[in-house]
């Protein structure tokens, strides 16, 4: 645990002074080289805004219309010969949508469950096996003007459910 | 794009006006718009810092050495790439970023690739705007997830009084081997059959 928790704080650090040495060591002109990315790393992130706020607003929207829930009540029940509750029916929809509202989620399961409970651990393996479809998808299709997405959004659902499908197995496991 | 989008949108407002949600609704639009400017101008500090930091591994040649180190799973995925194009590296940094669970850095990289593939794209899937073979590749992988360790998530365990914060690594990461495989095994299919 310890060890883990410590890999995972040293290694951007660790990244960092990598190439900083390394860029000393090939007598690199390091400090503007870094200015020109960070440069245009600003105008990335100016480029995608337009993109954030027409997504995060319409996310908002759904949250809002208690849309989530309604899909989880109805849904719960149909789901309980898996032993889903219609909390975690939620969870596993608002995920397709945003992983920030889906950690709040969570964060209300593991009060309610409680952490070590089979919904508490059912939600945060959820969050871990896939990123957001409709917000990994939005940034990226949107920086470079791509309105056909093709077969994306399939193949992005394939692998999600696989991931949900996957965490319920592995909960009933532990 | 256009429809799912504008689904969301049609669906929150009618769906607070039957539910009787309209007051949340109508400040959810105000709220949230203010709320995603706060987090971009949160993330573009983090967003940049990356991307000079990514300059850097390029101008030291690390960029070409970790592309190479991925070269089997870089053919796999993208065939139609050519060998020493600038998406594979693109593609390869967001991949090792994702792997070790450094979402920001992963972003800057995934949105050159992007850019890159699009110069790749065919002329007819650029007059309409379509997204090419390698673009839906990339993204069915990027939201399969690769993340080893689920930093974020096991903080929170801890931060909720878990017993044994770490105790899902073992899961997680067999749950994300099993969404990886099945955007694999998707793409592959997908990219035979639509071409």
């Amino acid at each position: 645990m310890s060890v883990i928790l410590y890999l995972s704080d040293i290694i951007i650090p660790l990244i960092i002074l990598c190439l900083i040495v390394n860029g000393l060591l090939m007598k690199l002109d390091i400090f503007s080289i870094f200015l020109d990315g960070a440069k245009e790393g600003l105008g990335i992130a100016v480029h995608i805004l337009p993109t954030l706020i027409g997504l995060l607003t319409a996310i908002g929207v759904m949250k809002a219309s208690h849309i989530f829930d309604m899909i989880g009540n109805i849904l719960g029940p149909l789901l309980e010969w898996a032993d889903l509750v219609p909390e975690v029916v939620t969870l596993m929809i608002v995920k397709l949508f945003s992983s920030s509202a889906a950690t709040g989620m969570m964060l209300d399961i593991f009060t309610t469950y409680g952490v070590d409970s089979r919904y508490g651990l059912l939600s945060a393996l959820m969050l871990s096996c896939t990123e957001s479809c409709v917000y990994t998808m939005s940034v990226y299709f949107m920086a470079v003007k791509i309105t056909d997405t093709r077969w994306t959004l399939a193949g992005a659902l394939t692998a999600t459910f696989a991931g949900m499908i996957a965490s319920i197995l592995l909960v009933g496991l532990m | 794009m256009n429809h799912l989008w504008g689904g969301m949108l049609i669906l929150g407002v009618i769906l607070g006006i039957i539910g009787g949600h309209i007051t949340e609704v109508s400040t959810a639009f105000v709220d949230s718009a203010g709320d995603a400017v706060t987090y971009a101008i949160g993330m573009a500090g983090v967003v940049a810092m990356w991307n000079g930091m990514m300059k850097l591994a390029e101008a030291e040649g690390l960029l070409k050495k970790l592309t190479s180190a991925m070269k089997g799973v870089l053919d796999f995925l993208f065939p139609e790439i050519p060998e020493n194009h600038p998406a594979r590296e693109y593609i390869a940094i967001n991949f090792a970023a994702n792997i070790l669970g450094l979402g920001w850095a992963s972003t800057p990289a995934g949105l050159s690739a992007m850019k890159e593939l699009e110069k790749l794209s065919s002329s007819k899937d650029k007059k309409n705007r379509r997204a090419s073979k390698a673009m839906c590749t990339f993204l069915v992988i990027n939201v399969s997830s690769l993340q080893l360790i689920p930093m974020t998530v096991i903080a929170h365990r801890s931060q909720a009084g878990a017993a044994v914060p770490t105790e899902i690594v073992a899961p997680a990461i067999l749950a994300t081997l099993a969404s990886t495989a099945a955007g694999v095994v998707f793409v592959k299919i997908a990219g035979r059959l639509y071409r």
